[in-house]
């Protein structure tokens, strides 16, 4: 027990930190791609000022980035609830009874407030959990997930979802998700102005911007074409690690790893892909929504581009420890 | 003036540290007192939700009489109930009770799909959940106080301020210990 407590700590304060990074590095792209554009736009409007002037975009870029990467935090959970179309289950609806009490139940479990519960109404069982913090944290799943699973399954589910709660793993997870949008906007943008900005340097291609300008400006599409495969792959790379460690804590909060292994293989052999859950927000849920079998897999291909580690392991982990139990 | 400084210095960073050890005791003693006191909310609910459910499944039930006056004499010896030693032997007691109700019930097909006594199932056994939880959170809170007491060298604060370890929450009663009986052979 003091093992896995310890593990807790480190964990959030890596969450926290990671998130810092995360919102740092989308800051700094944001404004590389600004810089891009005083460098390859206005700095060839100028003539040969381009580095002389103030740089204008670049500070416009970071101040836009440091805005969106702190929207992201704020109303990050807003906007990934809104896209997959998720809505709030009333606490005196009978229907979302056993929901809110299993909730309730886990909170009490983890010592920590009762999450706001939403219900997607998607025939496909999933959950994921999202929010800036504990103290507001959302839990949710697809109409699917009720009807598939018995209470205590449930229970384990909304257990793991709260260790990703209690884990801070909602912050990291929702920035990230938040930011990914941002970036598949922005390159968009960018994409568009550089066929612009390249077209007005043909017309005054003579004077030649010098050796520099071309390698920045490399550098510049280079990065504008990996960021969006980039940030995907951040993603998953953050998501596959932390699905471990919720089992593990759904685990100590239910003390019943039977039930969550048993709701894995259900929603598992429920094949069909969540179709209200959008590629930006896959690695947030407990198991892939996109359907993929590369889950499945091991090897280093899939562990590259796998949104969550194979479904097969994390149920014999899970069994292990019911055995240790019993 | 050298070592002075030194002396001094080292006096501050102690006095700052005790300080902090202090401040983090007394917080993990609220966090364990706010567990005991979750537990005591959620047995009020229990005893809250007993009147309804009995008065419900009256009707249908009239050939169990025993059974409900055990329940509803057992809410009452937990309702009275003084002391925490007490407290946990009549709730094991109302548990017990309660278990048999509804292994009765099973057999009752007009209770088993009356909506009303579904919901108040599902409440029971929620509160039979989260009365668990509530316990076992008390015990973890209370263990990690419990070793921040003991480990050194936060124990001289703990010493020093004369912090007192909590006691954890046991099955006193042999009887809680055993699940309900239930019978499952094929009568009538």
């Amino acid at each position: 027990m003091p093992d896995t407590h310890a593990n807790i700590f480190e964990q959030q304060a890596a969450n926290r930190r990671n998130t810092i990074l995360v919102m740092a590095v989308f800051v700094l792209f944001v404004g590389f791609l600004g810089f891009g554009f005083d460098v390859f736009l206005f700095g060839f409007s100028h003539g040969r000022r381009a580095f002389s002037g103030f740089p204008i975009a670049t500070f416009a870029a970071l101040l836009l980035g440091g805005v969106s990467a702190y929207r992201g935090l704020e109303n990050g959970a807003r906007s990934i609830l809104d896209s997959s179309g998720a809505l709030p289950a009333p606490a005196d609806d009978p229907r979302y009874t056993q929901l809110h009490n299993v909730v309730e139940e886990m909170a009490i479990a983890s010592g920590l407030p009762k999450p706001q519960v939403y219900v997607i109404p998607d025939p496909d069982p999933n959950a994921f959990a999202t929010g800036k913090d504990p103290d507001h944290a959302c839990i949710v799943v697809t109409q699917g997930l009720l009807d598939t699973l018995d209470r205590e399954e449930l229970q384990g589910v909304v257990a793991h979802e709260m260790g990703h709660v209690r884990n801070f793993d909602i912050r990291l997870m929702t920035v990230i998700a938040a930011l990914i949008g941002a970036v598949m906007l922005l390159v968009e943008f960018g994409s568009r102005s550089m066929r612009f900005g390249t077209g007005g340097r043909r017309g005054s291609s003579g004077r030649g911007g010098g050796g520099g300008g071309v390698i920045l400006l490399v550098f510049w599409v280079i990065g504008l074409i990996l960021a969006p495969f980039i940030s995907q792959l951040l993603a998953l790379a953050v998501s596959r690690q932390r699905e471990f460690l919720a089992d593990a804590s759904g685990a100590e909060l239910t003390r019943n790893p039977g039930a969550l292994a048993s709701a894995l293989q259900k929603i598992d052999a429920a094949v069909e892909p969540t179709r209200s859950i959008k590629r930006g927000t896959a690695h947030l849920c407990i198991a892939n929504p996109l359907g993929s079998s590369l889950d499945d897999r091991e090897g280093f291909f899939s562990d590259l581009f796998a949104t969550h580690p194979p479904i097969r392991k994390r149920i014999m982990i899970l069994k292990g420890m019911a055995y240790q139990h019993a | 003036m050298g070592p002075l400084l030194i002396l001094l210095i080292l006096a501050v960073a102690l006095v700052a540290w005790a300080i902090m050890k202090y401040n983090a005791l007394v917080t993990l003693r609220n966090q364990v007192a706010n567990g005991w006191k979750q537990i005591d909310v959620q047995l009020k609910r229990r005893h809250d939700l007993i009147p309804n459910l009995v008065n419900t499944v009256k009707g249908s039930m009239e050939f169990e009489q025993e059974t409900l006056q055990k329940v509803i004499a057992a809410r009452g010896a937990a309702v009275s109930a003084t002391g925490v030693a007490d407290a946990a032997a009549k709730e094991g007691v109302l548990s017990g009770a309660l278990g048999r109700l509804f292994a009765l019930a099973e057999s009752y097909p007009s209770l088993k799909s009356n909506e009303n006594v579904k919901q108040l199932q599902e409440e029971l056994s929620s509160t039979e959940n989260k009365i668990g939880f509530a316990r076992q959170f008390y015990n973890d809170i209370a263990t990690k106080f419990n070793i921040a007491l003991q480990v050194f060298p936060g124990n001289i604060v703990a010493r020093l301020f004369a912090f007192r370890p909590s006691e954890l929450f046991e099955i006193k009663d042999a009887g809680e210990r055993d699940v309900p009986q239930v019978d499952l052979s094929l009568k009538k």
